[in-house]
């Protein structure tokens, strides 16, 4: 497209530029913000961008490492962070991996196999996917007390219960996988059926080897999904031990006792990694996102 | 691998019959600790669970089972039961099921006459000896060494001793970590009397409290009045209708609607929390989707150079999870010590009170969702305009239209009505965006005089959370049958939604 460039555009150009300065700056600021906190000594500090003294303590808090205060008094982080930490990565890989499971096969029924109310069933998938589980925490909560009478392994308090719990969250995953099958041409898997393979057989040695790619893509998604969930996880956990880093975060800043500083470097410390694999799978996510999904 | 085919012709259904088997022992076993709702949805699920595997008909069901199965106990299920619970009056004072509460009420025992021990617990190698002090006269008693396990009743028989036990104390820690098992225990003293645990260290004789009837009622053994249960309170009661705690949960059919909409104390929040929740989600929508918007078209703009660098500077919201930024919000925004009033106190010598002033605090709530939110919108907004075919422009250039005009007469006409399926699940998404109300403000700062705990800028979810989790009180059923009136709300806006989507695809086509 040829385009003249004139004056006003010029002007404008420029206003856009500084427009969108602005704001990249009110985006950064905050974060920014955070990095100098983590490094400033104490709780209650404040000062500029670039601290003039740096100190580790927070940093040290963090990683669970002793702490020496301004008394003198050596001090033993409360609050378990990496702990929480490899909770919330033992239960998000647990859960990434059931619903991996579940739903391949699921999505392979949808997009190949024929059977009654199939598109029924579809909608039925998307309505679920539309209604929250904040709503049913109660329920859940109720549910899953319930179960630890009888199961003390997948009752509250047990990260079993909560890989349960987001087990049923598949729906979105159907979809996407559904998606991705049905770009494959149907032939290749005819021919295996022509040579004597069983469905299953054609599903399992034509079309899964294919799919991997998408079933890393869904492992991924559902992995951020359950790093990222609070509010089942903070019904469910009790113990400060089982908690997962979503669930524990907000304990850094009560009424009471506000670490602002120590919360500074733990957030810093657990959304580096779930920001960096988001970024770099950004471009499956938004495919995803724009399918209906809308979690943030 | 290759096996004998009659091996292979016997393996499935044997493999079947097994795992029917496993399952139905579960089952039983699940029953038998009385949860009979659990069992009975355990039993479905098996049931369905062999038809699909051994009938040929159901094929296809075999792919979806796992899947599907897991989507309805752990999405339908809930949901269908948080509508049950609403009926219900299960709170903290109505929190076991008739039969707990039975039990509890018959294992209950009361401090009969007769003399107190001071108890201690000594160890015995790996074992334990417990030693009884009467607290009058210093007569000492001791019992056979014991192992500490699970609750189980067990009764001891106690000898006098002469010499003090020479094994270690159990400290306090202990006491308390074993003192279920330690309540279960009844010893049996020299003199016939028999006592149990009355405090940590104490023992004294103690009689079952209450008899069970055959009616169904209870017989106080203490002062022989007899309490029946009352299945419309879900309590216990006396002859004069006194409560006796702990209730169990009862069917109190519409009661808590009934409530919401025409008690006072709750009516009047639950109006309010719904308009602000309106309020919130569409003025969300509104700001994140005008800056989404804008930003897209600027991006878009091929004569604006780093457009890569910007792109990424502001997707950075979206990639950091939700609950850290909603946290470090909190603490930016913190009223004495939070860096943004630092600022404005350094700049224009305010300090506004955001967490204490409803309105300041609501005005908080929707910058910081605006800012967690706007990425998204940018995102689906720029894949969008880059499907607006050039030509459109190039004849407006023709016309000498200016970028306003191409934006209100071409960018958004064209954008918006794809986006309008996106727009509702945006809006859904935000009316119950229980997370960032919950860690941002917790719903405060709160009304006076309502009758459970609400803030001025709860949510309806929020709300009910706190109704459910908060404090005491535990409103479960209220909470549930709130959440249920939610559920319909949502509904709605789902169906709008699908219609949107549909018109939305039509078009396309």
């Amino acid at each position: 497209m040829a385009i003249v460039i004139d004056k006003s555009q010029r002007w404008r150009l420029v206003a856009a530029h500084i427009f969108l300065i602005c704001l990249c700056a009110l985006v950064i600021f905050p974060l920014l913000l955070v990095v100098s906190i983590s490094f400033r000594p104490g709780n209650f500090a404040s000062g500029s961008l670039i601290p003039e003294t740096i100190s580790l303590e927070h940093w040290r808090f963090a990683l669970g490492l002793p702490v020496v205060n301004v008394d003198g008094r050596e001090i033993i982080p409360d609050l378990p962070v990496l702990r929480w930490l490899w909770n919330s990565v033992k239960v998000a890989t647990l859960s990434a991996l059931v619903a991996v499971l579940l739903s391949t096969t699921a999505a392979y029924a949808f997009a190949r196999l024929k059977f009654a109310r199939k598109s029924a069933a579809l909608t039925g998938l998307m309505l679920m996917q539309m209604f929250p589980t904040v709503l049913a925490l109660v329920a859940i909560h109720a549910i899953f007390s319930r179960i630890g009478h009888a199961f003390p392994l997948f009752g509250v308090d047990s990260y079993w219960s909560l890989v349960l719990a987001y087990s049923g969250g598949v729906a979105l995953f159907i979809w996407v996988i559904k998606g991705f099958y049905e770009t494959i041409p149907p032939e290749i898997e005819e021919a295996a059926t022509v040579d004597g393979a069983t469905p299953w057989q054609a599903f399992r040695y034509v079309l899964l080897p294919m799919a991997v790619p998408i079933l890393m893509v869904v492992f991924i998604l559902a992995f951020i999904n359950a790093v990222n969930e609070y509010p089942v996880a903070s019904v469910l956990l009790r113990s400060q031990d089982k908690l997962t880093i979503a669930a524990g975060m907000k304990q850094f800043l009560y009424a009471q006792k506000y670490l602002w500083g120590d919360f500074a470097a733990a957030a810093i410390l657990s959304s580096l990694p779930i920001s960096i694999v988001f970024i770099l799978a950004q471009r499956w996510m938004i495919s995803g996102l724009t399918a209906g999904a809308n979690k943030g | 691998m290759r096996m004998p085919k009659a091996f292979k012709r016997f393996l499935h259904p044997a493999l079947m019959i097994l795992l029917g088997l496993v399952g139905l022992y579960l089952v039983t076993l699940v029953y038998a600790t009385g949860e009979s709702l659990l069992a009975c949805v355990m039993l479905v699920t098996l049931a369905a669970f062999i038809w699909i595997y051994t009938s040929s008909k159901t094929y296809a069901y075999r792919y979806l089972f796992p899947g599907i199965g897991a989507a309805l106990i752990f999405v339908v299920f809930p949901m269908l039961y948080t509508v049950r619970i609403g009926f219900t009056n299960y709170s903290s004072k109505n929190l076991l099921t008739f039969q707990r509460a039975t039990q509890y009420l018959v294992e209950e025992t009361y401090r009969a006459e007769g003399a107190t021990y001071n108890s201690t617990l000594h160890a015995d190698g790996s074992r334990w000896r417990l030693c009884l002090e009467d607290a009058d006269s210093g007569a000492a008693f001791i019992t056979d060494p014991i192992t500490l396990g699970p609750d189980i009743s067990l009764t001891l028989k106690a000898q006098p001793s002469a010499t003090p036990p020479i094994g270690e104390h159990m400290p306090m820690r202990g006491l308390i970590e074993h003192q279920t098992f330690l309540k279960g225990l009844t010893v049996l003293m020299p003199n016939g009397e028999q006592i149990r645990m009355t405090g940590l260290r104490e023992f004294a004789p103690a009689r079952m409290q209450y008899t069970r009837n055959k009616d169904g009622s209870l017989t106080n053994n203490q002062d022989h009045s007899v309490i029946r249960p009352d299945f419309k309170t879900g309590f216990y009661e006396t002859a004069e209708g006194e409560p006796v705690d702990p209730g169990f949960q009862v069917d109190i059919g519409w009661k808590n609607y009934i409530q919401i909409f025409t008690d006072a104390a709750l009516r009047e929040p639950f109006w309010r929390i719904f308009i602000w929740t309106v309020v919130f989600s569409s003025l969300t929508v509104v700001f994140c989707t005008s800056l989404g918007m804008l930003l897209a078209v600027l991006l878009n703009w091929d004569s604006l150079r780093f457009k890569a660098v910007y792109r990424f500077l502001l997707f950075l919201p979206y990639a950091i999870p939700g609950f850290i930024s909603i946290l470090v919000f909190k603490g930016l925004f913190n009223n004495n010590f939070g860096e943004i009033n630092l600022i404005l106190h350094g700049l224009f010598g305010i300090k506004p009170t955001w967490f204490s002033d409803p309105f300041l605090a609501k005005t908080m709530i929707l910058i910081v969702n605006t800012w967690l939110g706007f990425p998204y919108m940018m995102i689906v907004s720029m894949g969008l305009i880059k499907a607006i075919p050039n030509d459109l422009y190039e004849a407006s250039a023709v016309a000498g239209a200016g970028p306003l005009t191409n934006f209100f007469r071409i960018t958004m006409p064209l954008i918006l009505k794809p986006l309008t399926p996106l727009l509702i699940s945006s809006f859904a998404f935000n009316f119950n965006n229980f997370v960032l109300i919950n860690l941002l403000t917790g719903g405060g700062p709160d009304f006076l005089n309502t009758a459970t705990p609400a803030g001025t800028t709860d949510i309806l979810v929020s709300y009910t959370y706190r109704m459910a989790f908060q404090y005491s009180g535990q409103q479960f059923g209220l909470a549930a049958a709130i959440s249920t009136v939610i559920f319909l709300m949502v509904a709605a806006i789902s169906l709008v939604q699908i219609r949107a989507t549909k018109i939305s695809q039509d078009n396309k086509r």
